[in-house]
C-alpha cells in the first residue's frame, strides 16, 4: 500500500486518530516543554551534531579502536555486513549455547534485521520484553512507533489481548492493573533465559564499552540473570569519548519523551565473571548510505523518536502508514536508500514543514533530505520513474495552479508528462475544498492599467 | 549626499498574480506608503517551486534562469510569499553561469513582514484594525526563512509578523494552542496525499476558531488558499486576509 | 574477505573529510544540587527520605527478604548474598550504596563495587540508595568528568523506579524492576 492509501485507511477512524494525533502531541510538548529548562540546549544539539560528524567522517578508524578496546574488556566482537549474517550469527550463539528460548529488550536493528521471523523458524521462542514490544509481538505486529511501539492501540483493544494471552479479567482496562499481569508473565520468560539480546544505545571508543537505556528495566532483568549477553548495532552507534555521553544521555531521553533521563542506563564493559557478552556490529546498508553525501548525516540519528513526535503527518497516518522499520520523518529519509522502489511514495509523505529538523537533538537537516530523495526518485527510469511521475503530474495539474499558469513552468511540464494525465478530468482538490474565486483581472492587468 | 532611494522590484507569485490580485496591489501599495520605489517586471512566471517541491528542480532551470535575469539589476526583491522566496533561495538548481548573481539574489530576496522588519525596521505603525487576528505562521517562512522563532527550539521568542500588527489599534492577536503547525497544504502534497491534506487544514482551522479568531492571516496566500478552501466548503465563519491586506488597509 | 574488511574497506573507500571533534564545555545548573536533585528525583516518581524516614519505613513494612550492600545497614540484611542471582528472584528490598547523584536528573551512579550482583537494582521488589549530600553534582557533564576512564565492568545509573506508559501513555510504576526507588540523602 503506498502510503497515501494507508493514511487515508488510518484517517477513517477518525476519532483514534484525533487520539493519536493529541496523544504524539502530548509527548513533542513535554519535550518542548523540559528543552526549554536548558539554557544550553541548542548548544547541546551543536555539540551532539558536531560529535557524530566526527565519528562518521573517520568511522573506520573508529571501529577498529571500538573493537580492540572492546576485546580487551572481553567482549567477543562479531561483524555482519547485512541482516541475514547478523542473524546467523546470532542463531550460531544460540546453538552453541544449546539455547531455545531468548528474551529480548528494544532493539530497532533486530526489527530491521526481522530476528524474531528468522530465529522463530528455527524453533527459538522470542519474548520481547519491552512492555509496548511485548503487546505488538502478541499481535503479530511490528511496532508502530521506534520509542512507543504500542501507540496505536487503545487500552480497551490491550485488555482484549491480555485477556485473551494472559488470562487477565475481562474488560479490566486499568493500564496499572495490565501492566502487572505482563509483569509476572513477562519474569517468569527473564528467571528462566540463558541467553537475553539488546540493543545498543551509544558504543564507547575509548573505552570499548556500551549502553543501553531504558526506563522499564527490562534489558538489564534480561541480561544480568542469564548466561549470555547478545548486544546488537548498527556501525553508526559509535562515539569517540565516554564524556561524550554526557551530551548525548541529556538529549536523548528529553527529546525522546519529555523525562529528564531514562531510570536506567546500564554501562557494558566487560561480563561478570563466568558470563559472556557478544557485540553484533552490523552494516546493513549503511556504508551504503555513507557513501551518499546527500543523505549520510541521516547517520547521525540516535532513534529519540522526536521527528515522529512532532510530524504532522506521521501523528495523523501513523507508522505503519510507511511500510518501513523506522517510520517518520527519519524513516522516509533511511528507507529509499534500502529499497528506493518499495519506499518510493515517502519522501512525498511530508509537506517538507521542516519541524522534524528543528526538533532532531542531532540536527540532521530531516526535510532537507526529503527534498533531496524526491530528486533521486524522480530521476530513477523504468517503471518507477513513470509511475511516479504520472502521480506527481495528477498532483500538480490538479491543482488549482493548473489551470491558470502558464510560461516556463508549464511548457517543462508538457514536455516531460504524458497529456491524459494534465487533462485528468478528476480534481481531487475539490473534494474536500472550494477553488478560490476567479477576480476579474490579474495583479498584472491590474499593474498594467494603474501603474504603467 | 543624496542617496537615489533603493529600487525594489516587486516579486508576485504566479497564484496571488491570478486569485490573489488584492493581494499583490496591498503589497505595493503598502511598499509605496513606506516610501518605495517599487517596480513590478512583467515578463514574471512561476518561480519553480511546484516542480521542484515534486522532484524536478531539475528541469527548472529555465524558470531559475529567466527570474535572474529579470531581477537581477534591482537593489531589493520583494515577495509576498515565504514559500516563494524560500525557493528561489534555497532550492534554484546550480546554474554554474550565474552563480554570482543568484547568491546576490538570494541575499537581496525578502519576505515582505522581514522586508519591513529588517530592512525598512519599521518598528512603530500607526493604524488602525479592530478585530481578532490568528496567525497562520506558513512553515516556509517560519522555518525556513525564520520569520518567527519556532516552538521546537529553544531561543529567544520573535514573531515578525506580530511586532508589526501588534501596533495597530484595537487589533487583538489570538494566541493559538499550536502556534506554528503546518496546514498541511504542502503544494502537490495537497492533492497527492488528499485525506492528510485535509484533516491537517481542518484541525488548524478548529484551533483558529477554538480561540475565537475572526480573521485568520498569514503571509502566504498558498496555505491560506488550502484553509479558505476548507473553510468556505464547510461553511465556516471565519474570514481571511493576507498580511499586507490588513497593513495596508489599517493604514491608509 | 571476511565482512569485517568488507565493511571496514567500504568506509575507507568512500571520499570524506575529516570533521573535529569538539570541546566539551561543563554546564553547570541554576539551582543548588541539593534542591535540583531532589526535584528530579520526585519528578522521577522516586522519593527522597532522611535516614529516620528510611528506619521507620522500613520497620511497618517488615520485609520478610532484605538485602543491604551497604555496610552501614549490614545488621537488617535478612539473608547473605546467595551464588546465583535467580535466587534473588523473591527480594523485597535492597539497600545499595550511590557513589554520587546527578542534581539535573536524579541519576545515581553505581559500578561494580557496589554491586555484589549486577541483577540487585533490578530484580528487588524495592530499592533503597544510600547517598552523601556531598557526593551531588549539577550534571551528566561532571558526572563523567568525575567517572574519568575508571575500570567497571559495568556502570549504572539508576533515576528512578522501574517505569512504564506503553499503555495509552499513562504512567505506571513497576514495570519489571523495582517498584519504587527511595534514595537516603545523608
Ligand atoms: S532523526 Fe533525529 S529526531 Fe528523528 S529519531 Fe533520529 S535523532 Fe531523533
Amino acid at each position: 500500500m503506498s502510503h497515501p492509501q494507508a493514511a487515508t485507511e488510518f484517517l477513517k477512524d477518525q476519532a483514534k486518530a484525533k487520539w493519536h494525533d493529541e496523544t504524539l502531541w502530548f509527548v513533542r510538548d513535554k519535550r518542548d516543554r523540559i528543552s526549554k529548562t536548558i539554557p544550553e540546549w541548542e548548544e547541546l544539539r551543536n555539540l551532539a551534531s558536531q560529535i557524530k560528524e566526527n565519528v562518521l567522517s573517520k568511522l573506520d578508524v573508529y571501529l577498529e579502536e571500538f573493537e580492540r578496546n572492546a576485546q580487551k574488556n572481553g567482549i567477543q566482537v562479531h561483524w555482519a555486513k547485512d541482516a541475514e549474517e547478523h542473524n546467523q550469527i546470532v542463531f550460531s550463539i544460540l546453538q552453541k549455547q544449546k539455547c531455545t528460548a531468548i528474551v529480548k529488550s528494544k532493539s530497532i536493528l533486530t526489527e530491521e534485521c526481522h530476528l524474531n521471523p528468522y530465529l522463530e523458524k528455527n524453533g527459538i521462542e522470542v519474548v520481547d520484553t519491552d512492555l509496548g514490544e511485548r503487546i505488538v509481538q502478541f499481535l503479530n505486529q511490528p511496532p508502530s512507533h521506534i520509542v512507543l511501539p504500542a501507540i496505536h492501540l487503545k487500552k480497551g483493544e490491550i485488555a482484549e489481548l491480555f485477556h485473551e494471552k494472559l488470562h487477565t479479567e475481562k474488560g479490566n482496562e486499568d493500564p496499572t492493573y495490565l501492566t502487572h499481569a505482563a509483569r509476572l508473565h513477562l519474569r517468569e520468560k527473564f528467571l528462566k533465559a540463558k541467553v537475553a539480546i539488546t540493543g545498543v544505545n551509544f558504543a564507547v571508543v575509548e573505552t570499548g564499552e556500551f549502553v543501553v537505556c531504558t526506563n522499564e528495566g527490562n534489558a538489564d532483568m534480561g541480561v544480568h540473570l542469564a548466561d549470555v549477553h547478545i548486544a546488537c548495532m548498527g556501525i553508526e552507534k559509535i562515539i569517540p569519548r565516554r564524556k561524550d555521553l554526557g551530551v548525548f544521555l541529556r538529549l536523548l531521553a528529553r527529546s525522546a519523551t519529555g523525562q529528564p533521563v531514562t531510570n536506567y542506563n546500564s554501562h557494558f564493559r566487560s561480563p561478570s565473571p563466568g558470563k559472556e557478552i557478544h557485540l553484533i556490529l552490523v552494516d546493513n546498508g549503511r556504508t551504503a548510505q555513507l557513501a551518499r553525501e546527500k543523505f549520510r548525516n541521516s547517520l547521525k540519528c540516535i532513534r529519540c523518536g522526536a521527528c515522529m513526535n512532532t510530524c504532522p503527518i506521521y501523528r495523523r497516518s501513523g507508522g505503519y502508514s510507511y511500510g518501513s522499520t523506522v517510520p517518520g520523518p527519519i524513516g522516509s529519509i533511511l528507507s529509499p536508500g534500502l529499497d528506493m522502489k518499495k519506499h518510493s511514495t515517502l519522501p512525498f509523505a511530508s509537506t517538507l514543514c521542516g519541524s522534524c529538523s528543528d526538533v532532531c537533538p542531532v540536527k540532521i537537516n530531516i526535510h532537507e533530505q526529503l527534498y533531496e530523495w524526491r530528486q533521486e526518485i524522480t530521476k530513477t527510469h523504468g517503471e518507477l520513474g513513470k509511475g511516479l511521475s504520472m502521480k506527481l503530474a495528477n498532483g500538480i495539474f490538479k491543482s488549482p495552479l493548473a489551470y491558470k499558469i502558464s510560461g516556463n513552468l508549464m511548457r517543462t511540464a508538457l514536455k516531460t508528462l504524458p497529456k491524459s494525465l494534465i487533462y485528468h478530468p478528476i480534481n481531487s482538490w475539490g473534494k474536500g475544498r472550494n477553488l478560490p474565486e476567479t477576480p476579474k483581472e490579474s495583479f498584472k492587468d491590474w499593474y498594467l492599467k494603474n501603474r504603467k | 549626499m543624496n542617496q537615489p532611494t533603493p529600487h525594489i522590484g516587486l516579486f508576485i507569485p504566479c497564484y496571488v498574480d491570478q486569485f490573489y490580485p488584492r493581494v499583490g496591489i496591498s503589497t505595493l501599495e503598502l511598499l509605496e506608503k513606506f516610501g518605495c520605489r517599487v517596480s513590478y517586471p512583467l515578463g514574471q512566471t512561476c518561480c519553480g517551486q511546484p516542480m521542484a517541491n515534486a522532484g524536478y528542480e531539475r528541469d527548472t532551470e529555465g524558470t531559475a534562469r529567466h527570474f535572474i535575469e529579470l531581477f537581477k539589476d534591482f537593489d531589493y526583491i520583494v515577495a509576498p510569499s515565504g514559500s516563494c522566496v524560500l525557493h528561489v533561495k534555497e532550492h534554484f538548481p546550480k546554474l554554474p553561469d550565474l552563480e554570482k548573481e543568484h547568491q546576490d539574489i538570494h541575499d537581496k530576496i525578502f519576505e515582505l513582514t522581514e522586508f519591513l522588519t529588517d530592512i525598512l525596521k519599521v518598528d512603530n505603525l500607526k493604524g488602525k484594525f479592530p478585530h481578532k487576528v490568528g496567525y497562520h505562521a506558513s512553515c516556509h517562512g517560519q522555518r525556513g526563512l525564520r520569520l518567527a522563532s519556532s516552538s521546537e527550539m529553544n531561543s529567544t521568542p520573535f514573531n515578525k509578523a506580530k511586532s508589526l500588527l501588534e501596533n495597530l489599534e484595537g487589533l487583538e492577536w489570538m494566541t493559538l494552542s499550536r502556534t506554528d503547525e503546518c496546514c498541511g497544504f504542502g503544494g502537490t502534497f495537497s492533492v497527492t496525499e488528499e485525506a492528510l491534506s485535509l484533516r491537517m487544514g481542518r484541525d488548524r482551522l478548529d484551533d483558529h476558531e477554538n480561540h475565537e479568531v475572526e480573521i485568520l492571516t498569514g503571509g502566504d496566500m498558498s496555505c491560506i488558499m488550502h484553509l479558505q478552501g476548507i473553510a468556505s466548503r464547510e461553511g465556516r465563519k471565519v474570514k481571511f486576509m493576507h498580511l499586507a491586506e490588513i497593513l495596508n488597509q489599517a493604514i491608509q | 574477505m571476511s565482512s569485517r574488511e568488507s565493511i571496514l574497506n567500504a568506509i575507507r573507500g568512500i571520499e570524506k573529510e575529516e570533521k573535529p571533534l569538539p570541546e566539551l564545555p561543563l554546564f553547570g545548573i541554576s539551582e543548588d544540587v541539593e534542591t535540583g536533585f531532589r526535584k528530579s528525583i520526585e519528578g522521577n516518581k522516586g522519593y527522597i527520605v532522611s535516614e529516620q524516614e528510611f528506619l521507620n519505613w522500613l520497620s511497618e513494612a517488615s520485609f520478610p527478604k532484605v538485602y543491604s550492600a551497604s555496610s552501614s545497614y549490614a545488621s537488617i540484611s535478612t539473608l547473605s548474598l546467595p551464588e546465583d542471582p535467580h535466587d534473588l528472584e523473591d527480594l523485597n528490598l535492597a539497600i545499595l550504596e550511590g557513589q554520587f547523584g546527578v542534581a539535573e536528573n536524579g541519576a545515581i551512579w553505581l559500578d561494580d563495587q557496589q554491586l555484589p550482583h549486577r541483577a540487585i537494582p533490578f530484580i528487588t521488589e524495592h530499592l533503597v540508595i544510600i547517598l552523601k549530600k556531598e557526593n551531588l553534582i549539577p550534571t551528566l557533564h561532571q558526572a563523567y568528568d568525575r567517572i574519568g576512564l575508571d575500570y567497571s565492568g559495568f556502570g549504572l545509573f539508576v533515576a528512578g523506579p522501574s517505569k512504564t506508559a506503553d499503555i495509552e501513555q499513562s504512567l505506571v510504576i513497576g514495570a519489571h524492576g523495582a517498584k519504587s526507588l527511595r534514595v537516603v540523602l545523608c
